[in-house]
């Protein structure tokens, strides 16, 4: 050993304070760069598409709502131009339901599965920086850019699809709408980065790491949508058939007196109603099967979820599945801390 | 001061005992080669030495006292991992900012100086570097953290004789220019000879034999002699070996122990102090070239 080296050594030793953690961005850029160059062509290039295609909805709908008199076969034509655009809406929607798996699996799986598949992390949690901070800036930059890009792109789809909603016909519940709104998409793109980044971290691999997180997300999304998801508030009941605004109903039942009566009896009564036969919307026997359910004491319920509801969902499902991604996340680190190599 | 000191050591992974018992003290400003056969348990003791890996029993500390993998331990260990895994799309100058962005210190210019000289380029991707040079960048990311200890885990293990030559020879200047402390693990002794101070044996995920090269050779002698000679005089043998009528001992005794009449003694050289241990282990020695032809089973 050199003399000359010695003391400052032991000078460094002494007072050791951590590498701050701001370097981590740089380190995490530079790493990730190519998947958030990927996630910002993806969403820019569908941002524009939703843009312009956006206009034409707001036109439509706008020239639909300023055509007077209303009901003049001119303005019914450019009412159905509009409702015509829906179509457009609802295929563009379908497409997008990949959006949040497709940005949260591909930039959230290879984090740490690429280092364990690699060898890399030999070299990366062996710096002085540690692991533990190495893991948690990596984790929590990422996730935060990802969720804002994709939160930015929901607000970018809310305006798109507000007019469609503002016209009544549609729910904004259904399923492959509410999950493109501003808050659920930041929630979902948030969850799918943070099942991508402990699926990495328990496979060791990255490609059935990607499998395994589209997987696990695809299978939360459904279950969320069809069981969860009506239960996030207690619905309201009503015995009016349509309620006001685009509410979401959830499900619909009749009684007798106080008594439910099953659909099968419903649909033996209704067998019996002669109008049936005729159709229920002739003219001349202008009564719906509901009214003659009525005239024979029967009362037709549902429970709906009212339009007013629907930021109230979103802020719901955007905060448990908040709390859901903070704990995988969270586990993700754990493991990093305690079980490498 | 010791740079790595471990107590009942061991690690498991599933059933198997990757090492166990393990107690050891390396010494400071030493070049330390752990040397055994594949598969003995050389990188499992470095990987948790470096904190890596978590032990299943006893501890490991470093550098005089910290724990494995705690922030001052990081600060004053630089580790070059076997295969020497570098970011292949990251060109040698992203590797020496990563570097120097993960660590409280980086000698940048003397980084820069040495690729240089070792004429890699820096804009250079490290996936497209041939394996001598990716090692001599791995190096020299390690030597620019100004580590107290440098681990090497089978440095040379994938490089051609004359990267092997340059990779030892980097190593070397820099233990002589720094002072920094030197382990290294091998399953080839040869080209760790000539340099190493302190050696440590490993075998079947047990340490054989740990010391200072000098006391080791200082402390073992070859004997031949008659090939019924079963013992020698109540001394310990390591290993023994009969061809051709001739017994052939390497047994463990002081410099000034009295040969017996009848056999003659020459001193142990290192190689086969170390293939006698490793044979005696049960371990699967690579043997050397030379002995090879000679070997008969005991």
């Amino acid at each position: 050993m050199t003399a000359p080296t010695l003391p400052v050594r032991q000078g460094r030793d002494a007072g050791l304070l951590p590498v701050p953690w701001r370097r981590m961005a740089w380190v995490t850029w530079r790493q990730h760069r190519i998947a958030l160059a990927g996630v910002a062509a993806l969403l820019g290039a569908l941002a524009v598409y939703l843009w312009l295609s956006g206009l034409q909805v707001h036109h439509a709908y706008a020239a639909a709502a300023a055509c007077r008199p209303a009901f003049s076969p001119a303005c019914q034509g450019l009412l159905s131009g509009a409702h015509g655009t829906d179509a457009t809406a609802h295929e563009i929607a379908a497409l997008l339901q990949a959006v949040p798996v497709l940005i949260g699996a591909f930039a959230g799986a290879p984090v740490l599965a690429r280092e364990l598949e690699t060898g890399t992390f030999r070299y990366a949690w062996t710096q002085g920086m540690g692991r533990w901070r190495w893991t948690v800036a990596k984790l929590v930059l990422l996730a935060v850019t990802l969720a804002a890009a994709a939160g930015a792109f929901g607000v970018l789809f809310s305006w798109y699809f507000s007019p469609i909603v503002a016209s009544g016909d549609e729910t904004p519940y259904l399923a492959t709408v509410f999950d493109l709104h501003t808050v659920a998409l930041a929630a979902w793109t948030l969850a799918a980065f943070a099942i991508g980044a402990l699926a990495g971290m328990l496979i060791r691999r990255v490609v059935p790491a990607l499998a395994a997180t589209i997987a696990a997300w695809s299978g939360l999304a459904i279950t969320t949508a069809a069981v969860l998801r009506p239960h996030y508030l207690t619905p309201l009941v009503s015995t009016n058939p349509s309620p006001k605004g685009s509410a979401w109903i959830i499900s619909q039942w009749y009684t007798q007196g106080r008594k439910p009566v099953s659909q099968s009896v419903i649909s033996q009564v209704l067998e019996k109603d002669p109008l049936q036969h005729v159709g229920p919307y002739d003219v001349k026997y202008a009564i719906g099967p509901l009214q003659y359910l009525a005239r024979h004491g029967y009362t037709s319920w549902i429970s709906y979820q009212p339009a007013s509801r629907f930021w109230t969902f979103q802020w719901i499902e955007g905060g448990w599945l908040l709390a859901l991604s903070a704990l995988l996340i969270a586990t993700a680190i754990w493991l990093v801390r305690r079980r490498a190599a | 001061m010791d740079m790595i000191e471990t107590s009942g050591l061991g690690k498991r992974y599933g059933r198997t005992w990757a090492l166990r018992e393990c107690t050891l003290a390396i010494p400071a400003g030493r070049v330390t080669a752990l040397v055994g056969p594949n598969g003995a348990g050389k990188s499992t003791l470095l990987n948790l030495a470096v904190g890596l890996a978590a032990p299943t029993a006893g501890g490991v500390r470093v550098l005089g006292g910290h724990t494995a993998g705690s922030v001052a331990a990081l600060d004053g260990i630089a580790f070059v991992a076997q295969d020497t895994p570098v970011y292949k799309n990251l060109s040698a100058a992203d590797m020496l900012h990563l570097t120097r962005s993960l660590n409280r210190g980086f000698d940048q210019p003397f980084a820069k100086a040495r690729l240089g000289e070792l004429g890699i380029a820096l804009k250079q991707k490290a996936g497209k570097l041939s394996g001598g040079q990716r090692a001599q960048l791995a190096l020299t990311l390690a030597l620019a953290r100004r580590p107290r200890l440098l681990v090497l885990d089978e440095p040379m293990a994938m490089l051609d004789p004359i990267a092997r030559h340059d990779f030892m020879a980097s190593v070397m200047a820099a233990t002589a220019a720094d002072g920094v402390s030197v382990v290294l693990s091998s399953h080839v002794l040869a080209e760790l000879e000539r340099v190493t101070d302190y050696l440590i044996l490993v075998s079947g995920g047990r340490v054989q034999v740990a010391g200072e090269v000098g006391d080791l050779l200082a402390s073992h002698r070859v004997l031949t002699g008659p090939a019924e000679g079963d013992r020698y005089a109540g001394r310990p043998v390591v290993h023994a070996r009969r061809a051709e009528g001739r017994a052939r001992l390497l047994v463990r005794v002081p410099a000034a122990d009295p040969v017996p009449p009848g056999w003659q003694a020459h001193p142990a050289g290192l190689e086969e102090l170390v293939l006698g241990y490793l044979r005696e282990s049960g371990g699967v020695a690579r043997p050397g070239r030379s002995h090879a032809g000679q070997e008969v089973a005991k």
